[in-house]
Formats: structure tokens, C-alpha cells, sequence
């Protein structure tokens, strides 16, 4: 892993003498930020975030410890950071324009390359036409983006926000913190990390590359782990309402411990199904043994003329099914793979089935809410409102089209395309209710 | 660029800059000349016993000389103020002392230092006229400084922690933080304390530009000294014209220099929105129209700005942390602080020097003085409060009764109770009324507005959900003073009362001794005792009465009106 940018080391915060009297605000605690990563520091009110950020930033001091920056032990406020603050801190009367350039003049720049950049920083947060207003005159959301200017416009290798969007109502805040995302997403933001301290859980899961709870009386790290969700996120997405209620977890049980939920287990709860057929899985298992069991996925394409993108589900589903192991372009037959491959038909169903209950939670999903039907049958509406959370609409349809697909070849249910229903068939509900 | 601005640009042309800009020069002219008359009396030789003409053709060269004084006095006094708040606010060691040294110079009325101050400068400058005007304008600085000083400080102490932690963040050096953050932050509560201060310097204007010490008396060319001889004299036609003279120079000043002030310190309020009626100013209007002096100030004031704050500030800004090195730090202090202590040790031995004449008949007289002015005191702050509270609560309450009020009572209350003294007196002779009555009066009249403009402040602050309820169940009369209007004014007029009670023990000074038609009136009070003391170059009894008066104010600061301001900020104060 890189150096940290900032470290802490054993930093603790106390007022009093040591003994009976002694206010401990937060207890020694380690905490490194690396450049490259938006970090979100979390905790209930009064935890002592806010005094963590200024300790980290040099604004305060640390009753004990040290925090070292970029190896060096820092005193006083650290050079070439900024601080994005929850009241916005303007100075109400400078223009927004001189707002900006303010920290640059402390540096020493040169007026006309002081108004240059500033202006700029003002462009790139939609501030264009505000330079000569005074910030009494602008909306909240429109103040904190002269803060972010501000900030930004000195190139800070990292930003520190307390609380940016705090004090903002709803809507802008969203909006503000979808802007501020898709900057740091298309690399205009002139800084290499972020450090944001919040009591917002979903802030903190939407912006963070890795998310830091506090506890409370003293602060102290309850949790710190990445957030493995890709960019950008949607609140709708069941890994990231995990991820949400684990950190309510932690932040409304002082005492508990709840472990991070782990990714692989906790995948989203329908997993996409490879458009591909049973079939298709058979033909490709049946090339892969002519070939000794192995095979690069380009190389197979190749051989039967197809587009790697077409070939691409096949793979998938077989991998899906614990047919095939995928790595590095290479795809291996497993022995359940040659298990299924050498059966007759009727052991086939079985070993499809076998593998589909187990490791595809949509075919299951489909099984079980027909079970609990005395009538054993579904509309596929139901279907389609339990997955368009998770899909598109187009997607959705396909998605059914598939499960339709395996679910026969597994003999597990059924679909009446007229009556447009799921249903189990006697004899399979016979079957698989042993 | 827009069309609006644009058409600003043509707007700005009709209002033609050349004439402003020809007017604006003029002025600039007038004062350097200005300067140089003054410049050419105060070098001149001591002029003892300057014949102080009361002829209306004199008054406007009185009234240009007592302006410079007042004025030079205002620029030491704010310079004071923001070097001593500065130093109070930034330092934690000396805060304490500092503040109360503070507390007890306010309430050492302005005579008292009279003598000390003009026997120094007259001996600093033995030849020169300029002596005596020294002392004059430290006189009138000490009657000026204090408040300004308290505010700069209060400002300083209460500037936002994030605004100051963005100042930190960003590295600013002392200047760019001076003059971005501090100055600005304070700059509104430094005007409206100007006003204050400056009213306060025109009310002991009488008494520092004329006055007997010991054998000597001392007079200098200026309204005040026009105004105390047509009173010594009985000249009503002469005190008539000083009054209307003073009266129109406060006027000017209040339009060429304090609307303008205030309306420019609008910039600086530190609030989130906009202000639905902000205070304007012809004359800021006019000015900001002036293309001179815009060039000027981008010519001049920005680069240089732009290299203390860039160059210079960022030096001293290094430096200071260099030199924090506690070692420099401490000697300098230990050397202060020992320089101070042998000051005070030495004063504190003169003190006992100068008191060991008194004998404790001269104890007792004072004790009792003292007894006759708190109750004179008292007694003028409870008429005061009578007509004021109903008055000021009628005027806030009712906007169309505040927009004929307003600007009468600041007129009103523009006007110095001092130079009103002479007119209220001959009213006094006539009705038969002696000084023992007639300075309370004369206390009145230089302490009610302080109540009254705060009791209008607080009426108007009151939520109009308040009185809504108060009307909608009916309350009656009493309850709704009791239980709506009372509560709502309180911390304003508590604020009201302090001032007043301060202004009220310095009245007591002029109010309970008066040079006037030749001769002396005068009561049994305190305030007599310091006056007539001074006139006699008694330094004991003069020594002994400030330390009884001092003592009193402080003490009665202490035990009443802090308490009660305590009470006001915790219990009746409305959170937005």
C-alpha cells in the first residue's frame, strides 16, 4: 500500500489531569489517510469527529500522540490542506471572487494569477457570473460551492470536509454531492484525497472509498472497511443497504460488533443470469473435454467462430453452476463439470438441479414462492416486481426469460406464457418435495 | 459583461463625476488647509489667557478648531482601542488585568485626570501653545477611548470559529487576518461606538477646552470655550448662537460622516441573508459614484494591499513564529510587567503622599457627597425610565409613529446635554428651582436617550407573535406589560441603564458645578466635590473623591448591573 499522506498515531484528546477528572474526548486511536481514497469519518453527534479533523489538520492539537504528515510530525496548521466547513466560513464581506483568491494571496500569488485561477475554480463549480456577488446574496448551495472553490483553488493534497452538507437542505445536497462525486470521478478535482466527516450513513456509503465509525465518550474507531461498491452507486442497490445497516449496527449498539458483511456472501440477492441455455452450457462443456478439459476463452471463440462477447454467458453460467472455473482468460472444466458431462439425461436434470438450487438464488427464490402456494402457481408479475428493484425493465423480461429456461431443463417448474403464470408441475412438486 | 451593467455604467454618468470628483478635491484642499491654520496656532507661543470672543463672526473658526481637536482625539482613541483589545484579546496572561484596568479607567470620570494631564503637557511644553492643546485632546480622548476599546475587544473574542479556522487553514499572515477578518468583524461595532465616543467628546467639550486650575486658567479657541464664557458672562443671545453652531456641526458630521459610516459597515454584518432595509447615505452613494476616487483606491489602497499582505504580512507572519521562542517572549513580558509595577508601585506612593493631608472630616464630606449623587443618580435614571419606557415602547411598536420619532429624538439626543446646561439654567433662575434639583435635570438630559433608543430597539425586536397571542387571549393590559412587552425590552433596557447610569455619575461633574453669569453654582454632591477641587488645585480631595467615585461605578457595575445583565442574556433573551 502507498505512504499515508496523514498518520496518526496513538492521538488522543483529554482535558483535565490524569485521575477521576479527567475528560477523555477521544482515546488513542491510530488512523492513516492515503492518497487516492475519499474517506468518510463517521460517528453520532458530540463523538469528537470535528475535533479529530482538526487535530488531523494541525488546527488543534492533540493532548497526546502525534500525527505525522507525510512522515514529518506536524505542529501548527498543515500546509496545503483546505477545509470544506458545515457553516460554509465566508468571509461575508469579501465578494465571492476575493473569497477565493483569499488563500492565494496568503501564498504569495501574484493578483493577476490570483484572479486567473480563482476564476477558473469558480468555473469548474458552476459559479460562472457570481464572481462580484457577496455571499449574503447567494443561496446555501451556492455558498458552499464558493467553499469548495476556496478550497480547491490552493490544489490541496487533501480536501477536509466537516460536514459539508449539513447545513443544506435536502435536494441541494444531493445535487452538490453528486457534482462533487462526478468531479473527483472525472479527475477535475486538483486534490488527491478526501477526507469527509459526517453523521449522514448514507453520505457516507454513497461517497466513501472507506468508511471509519467513531464511537462515542471517548472516540475511539469502532469500524473502518472499503466500500465495495462500484461507481456510480444507487441507493437501491441491496449491497449498498447492507452496507448501510451494518454501519446502523454499529452506530446504535455501542456494544456490539458486528462483523462487515463480507461481499462474496453478500453479493446482491439476485446475482444477473448469464443468458445462456442448458444446452448451450452442455455444448460448451462438451469442447472444453475434446480439449482436454481447458481452453483460453479467446482461443474458444475462435475455434467456433463466435464473438467473445457471445461466448462471454456461456462461460458464465457454466462458471455460475460450478461447471467451469474461470482465471486470467482461462477457462477449466471442474469435476462437477465432467460429473454432469458423462451422465445420461435424467442425471443430468438432476445434477442441473443440484447445482441450480445451490447457487442460483433466483431459480430458488422462484421455487420457494411457488411452495408456498397451495395452488402451486404465480403471475409473472410477481416476478417482475421482485426483480425490477434490482434490474432494468428490459432486463427483467430477460432475466425471467432464462430462469424460464433453466427452471424446465431442471424440471423445477413451469411457465404458461398465455396465462402468463409460474407454476409447479404435479409430478415435480412430487419430485422435489422429498 | 450584461446589459445591466451597461446601463449602470450610463446612470453613473448622469450624475456627474466631474463635479463630484471637483468636490471631492475641494474638500482634500480644504482640509490640508485646514491643517496648516491649526498646525500654525498650536506652534505658536502659550497664549494664557487667550480672550475668548463671543462675537457669532468667531464661531466658525471655533467650531473648525474644536472639530480638529475632537478629530485627532477620535484617531488616538481608535488607534488605542485596536492596539489595546488586540492585546487583551490575544493574550491570555495580561486579559484579566487588562479588562479590569479597563473597567476601572471607564469609570473614572473624564475631570479627574484634567489636572494631571494638563500640568504634565503644560510642563512638557513650557513655550508652545501646543501643550495645552495636547491635554485638551487627551481629555477628550479619555472620555472617548474606553467604550471603543471594550468593543474592539468584544469583537475580536466573538469572532466565529470556523471563519477563524479558515483563516488558519489558509495560512493567512497577520495582516491578510488583520484586515480580512478581525478589522472587518469589529468594524460595525467600532462605528456604532464612534458615534457613541464622540457624542460623549461633544458633552465634555465645555469642560476641556475651558477651565481654571489653581491659579491658572487655561482657555483655548473653541465652540466649548465660546459657549462656557457666553454661560459665565449671561450672554443668552451668544449661548443661543454657540448652541446653533455646535447643533448644525453635529448635524454635518452626522450626514457628511456617520450615515455614510454606517451605511458602509453594512457590508460588513456577518449574516447569512440579506437584510430587507439596509441603512443608505446620500453622500456613500455620491462618493461610490466618484471615479476619482475609485481610481484612487484601485491605484493606491489595492496594490498595497495586495504587497503587505502578500510580501509584508507573510514576513512578520514567519517572524512571529520564529520569535515565539518562549524565551524572547517571556523576558519581554517580565520586563513589561516589572515596568508597570514600578509605575503603579510609584503611583500607588504618591497616592498615599498626596492622601496623608486629608483629615477625616474632608473623608466624611466626601462619603456623604457621594451618598447625595448616587441618590441624584438614581433618582434622574427612574424619570428617565418613566417617560422612556412607555415612549420608546409606543415608538417600536408602531412603525408609523417610529418614522416621525426617530429622527427627532437622534437629533434630540445629537445634542449635547452640556450646551443646553446654560439654557436649562437661566430657565431654572427664572422658575426659582436651585442646582440641587436643576442637576438632576441637567443629568437627564444627557442620559435618558441612551434609554429610550434602547427601549425602541427592544420593542421593535419583539416576535409580533408574542403580542398576536397577547391579543388573541385577551390579555389585559397589565398582563400583557407584564408578561409580554416587560420581559421583551429587559436585556435592552438593562443595556440602557448601564450606559446611562455611567453617563449619569460623569454628568454629576459639570451638573453639580457651574460656571455661570460670573459666578459659581454649585450643590453638595460628589460631582461638585471633584470640580471645585480641580478649580482649587486640590489634589488630595480631587484624588480622594475620583478613587470614591471610582470605587462606587465599579462596584455598583459589580453588584447590580452585572447580575442583572446575567439575568437578561440567560432568561429574556429571545433565540432566533
Amino acid at each position: 500500500m502507498a505512504e499515508p499522506l496523514i498518520e496518526a498515531r496513538k492521538v488522543e484528546k483529554f482535558y483535565g489531569q490524569p485521575g477521576a477528572n479527567r475528560i477523555q474526548v477521544i482515546a488513542p486511536l491510530d488512523l492513516c489517510v492515503y492518497p487516492g481514497e475519499i474517506l468518510a469519518l463517521l460517528g453520532p453527534s458530540g463523538s469528537g469527529k470535528s475535533t479529530l479533523l482538526r487535530i488531523l489538520t494541525g488546527l488543534a492539537q492533540a493532548s497526546a500522540g502525534e500525527v505525522l504528515w507525510h512522515g514529518q510530525p506536524v505542529s501548527g496548521p498543515v500546509e496545503n490542506v483546505s477545509i470544506v466547513f458545515q457553516s460554509f466560513a465566508l468571509f461575508p464581506w469579501l465578494t465571492v471572487l476575493e473569497n477565493v483568491e483569499a488563500p492565494l494571496k496568503a501564498c504569495g500569488v501574484e493578483a493577476a494569477e490570483r484572479i486567473k485561477r480563482a476564476t477558473q475554480m469558480l468555473d469548474t463549480v458552476g459559479l460562472d457570473g457570481f464572481e462580484n456577488a457577496y455571499p449574503k446574496e447567494l443561496s446555501g448551495g451556492m455558498k458552499q460551492r464558493v467553499g469548495f472553490a476556496r478550497a480547491l483553488v490552493v490544489e490541496p493534497e487533501i480536501l477536509f470536509m466537516d460536514e459539508p452538507f449539513s447545513a443544506l437542505d435536502v435536494l441541494t445536497a444531493e445535487n452538490l454531492r453528486n457534482e462533487l462525486l462526478d468531479l473527483w470521478e472525472d479527475q477535475k478535482m486538483p486534490t488527491q484525497t478526501i477526507f469527509i466527516v459526517t453523521h449522514n450513513i448514507d453520505e457516507a456509503v454513497l461517497l466513501a472509498d472507506r468508511v471509519v465509525v467513531l464511537g462515542k465518550n471517548p472516540a475511539r474507531i469502532r469500524t473502518d472497511f472499503h466500500v465495495d461498491l462500484p461507481r456510480p452507486r444507487d441507493h437501491k442497490n441491496p449491497r449498498f443497504g447492507e452496507l448501510v445497516d451494518y454501519v446502523y449496527t454499529v452506530l446504535t449498539q455501542p456494544e456490539a460488533q458486528p462483523q462487515v458483511p463480507s461481499a462474496t456472501l453478500a453479493k446482491p440477492h439476485y446475482p444477473m443470469l448469464p443468458h445462456a441455455r442448458p444446452g448451450g452450457i452442455a455444448g460448451l462443456l462438451e469442447i472444453l473435454a475434446d480439449r482436454n478439459g481447458r481452453e483460453d476463452i479467446h482461443l474458444l471463440a475462435d475455434l467456433l467462430s463466435f464473438e467473445v462477447d457471445d461466448m462471454l454467458p456461456i462461460v458464465e453460467a457454466a462458471a455460475m453452476l460450478g461447471f467451469v472455473t474461470v482465471s486470467e482468460g482461462e477457462v477449466e472444466m471442474t469435476a462437477a463439470g465432467h460429473e454432469f458431462l458423462d451422465a445420461d439425461i435424467l442425471r443430468k436434470k438432476e445434477l442441473f438441479r443440484a447445482a441450480a438450487l445451490e447457487r442460483v438464488p433466483l431459480l430458488k427464490k422462484i421455487l420457494s414462492a411457488l411452495e408456498t402456494k397451495t395452488d402451486r402457481t404465480l403471475p409473472d408479475e410477481f416476478f417482475e416486481d421482485l426483480l425490477d428493484e434490482h434490474f432494468s425493465e428490459d432486463e427483467t423480461k430477460l432475466q425471467l426469460e432464462t430462469a424460464i429456461n433453466w427452471g424446465r431443463y431442471a424440471e423445477l417448474f413451469d411457465h404458461d406464457s398465455r396465462g402468463q403464470r409460474f407454476f409447479i408441475p404435479q409430478e415435480a412438486a412430487a419430485g422435489t418435495a422429498q | 459583461m450584461t446589459i445591466q451593467a451597461l446601463a449602470r455604467s450610463i446612470v453613473g454618468e448622469r450624475t456627474w463625476p466631474l463635479l463630484l470628483d471637483a468636490a471631492v478635491f475641494i474638500v482634500v484642499m480644504g482640509v490640508a488647509c485646514a491643517v496648516l491654520m491649526v498646525g500654525h496656532v498650536w506652534l505658536g507661543p502659550v497664549n494664557d489667557h487667550a480672550e475668548i470672543s463671543r462675537s457669532p463672526s468667531a464661531l466658525p473658526l471655533y467650531a473648525l478648531y474644536s472639530l480638529v481637536r475632537m478629530t485627532v482625539a477620535y484617531v488616538l482613541s481608535m488607534a488605542f482601542a485596536i492596539t489595546y483589545g488586540y492585546i487583551a484579546a490575544y493574550n491570555r496572561r495580561v486579559r484579566a488585568v487588562m479588562l479590569a484596568v479597563l473597567d476601572i479607567l471607564q469609570s473614572i470620570p473624564v475631570l479627574s485626570f484634567l489636572p494631571g494631564v494638563m500640568l504634565a503637557m503644560v510642563a512638557l511644553f513650557p513655550t508652545r501653545q501646543l501643550g495645552v492643546e495636547i491635554g485638551s485632546v487627551i481629555l477628550i480622548f479619555t472620555g472617548q477611548v474606553w467604550n471603543m476599546a471594550f468593543s474592539f475587544y468584544a469583537s475580536l473574542r466573538s469572532i466565529p470559529k470556523e471563519l477563524r479556522e479558515a483563516s488558519k487553514i489558509y495560512r493567512f499572515g497577520w495582516l491578510q487576518r488583520f484586515l480580512q477578518l478581525e478589522l472587518p468583524y469589529a468594524t460595525i461595532g467600532l462605528v456604532w461606538n464612534s458615534m457613541v465616543s464622540v457624542a460623549g467628546g461633544w458633552f465634555f467639550l465645555m469642560a476641556c477646552e475651558m477651565f481654571v486650575l489653581g491659579k491658572r486658567d487655561f482657555r483655548l479657541p473653541g465652540l466649548g470655550s465660546y459657549l462656557q464664557s457666553a454661560a459665565s458672562a449671561g450672554d443668552t443671545g451668544a449661548i443661543l448662537w454657540g448652541l446653533g453652531a455646535m447643533i448644525t456641526v453635529i448635524i454635518l458630521i452626522d450626514q457628511l460622516v456617520w450615515r455614510p459610516a454606517i451605511a458602509w459597515s453594512e457590508k460588513f454584518k456577518f449574516e447569512q441573508v440579506e437584510a430587507t432595509a439596509a441603512p443608505e447615505s446620500w453622500v456613500l452613494n455620491l462618493l461610490r459614484k466618484s471615479p476619482l476616487l475609485t481610481r484612487v483606491q484601485q491605484k493606491t489602497l489595492g496594490p498595497l494591499d495586495d504587497y503587505m499582505c502578500t510580501k509584508a504580512g507573510r514576513h512578520s507572519a514567519e517572524e512571529g513564529a520564529v520569535t515565539g521562542g518562549a524565551v524572547g517572549k517571556t523576558v519581554l513580558a517580565v520586563l513589561i510587567a516589572a515596568a508597570l509595577a514600578a509605575a503603579a508601585g510609584l503611583g500607588v506612593v504618591e497616592a498615599f503622599h498626596t492622601l496623608a493631608g486629608i483629615n477625616w472630616g474632608e473623608v466624611l464630606v466626601t462619603v456623604e457627597s457621594a451618598g447625595a449623587t448616587f441618590l441624584r443618580v438614581l433618582i434622574s435614571l427612574a424619570i428617565a425610565s418613566l417617560w422612556t419606557i412607555p415612549a420608546g415602547v409606543a415608538i417600536g411598536l408602531s412603525p408609523r409613529l417610529a418614522r416621525i420619532a426617530q429622527p427627532l429624538a437622534q437629533i434630540a439626543a445629537s445634542v449635547p446635554a452640556t450646551a443646553l446646561f446654560p439654557v436649562v439654567l437661566l430657565a431654572l433662575i427664572k422658575l426659582g428651582g436651585g442646582l440641587n434639583v436643576g442637576s438632576i435635570l441637567l443629568m437627564l438630559l444627557g442620559t435618558q436617550w441612551y434609554i429610550l433608543f434602547n427601549v425602541i430597539a427592544g420593542a421593535t425586536a419583539i416576535p409580533s407573535e408574542f403580542l398576536e397571542v397577547a391579543e388573541i387571549f385577551r390579555f389585559s393590559r397589565l398582563d400583557r406589560w407584564r408578561k409580554v412587552i416587560l420581559p421583551g425590552i429587559f436585556p435592552y433596557l438593562i443595556t440602557g441603564l448601564v450606559t446611562a447610569s455611567g453617563g449619569a455619575w460623569n454628568a454629576s461633574i459639570i451638573a453639580e458645578y457651574f460656571h455661570f453669569q460670573g459666578k459659581v453654582l454649585s450643590t453638595f454632591g460628589l460631582g461638585a466635590e471633584i470640580s471645585s477641587a480641580t478649580d482649587d488645585g486640590n489634589f488630595a480631595v480631587l484624588l480622594l473623591s475620583t478613587i470614591v467615585m471610582a470605587t462606587l461605578v465599579v462596584s455598583v457595575n459589580r453588584m447590580l448591573w452585572r447580575p442583572l445583565y446575567h439575568l437578561a442574556e440567560t432568561r429574556y433573551k429571545l433565540e432566533s
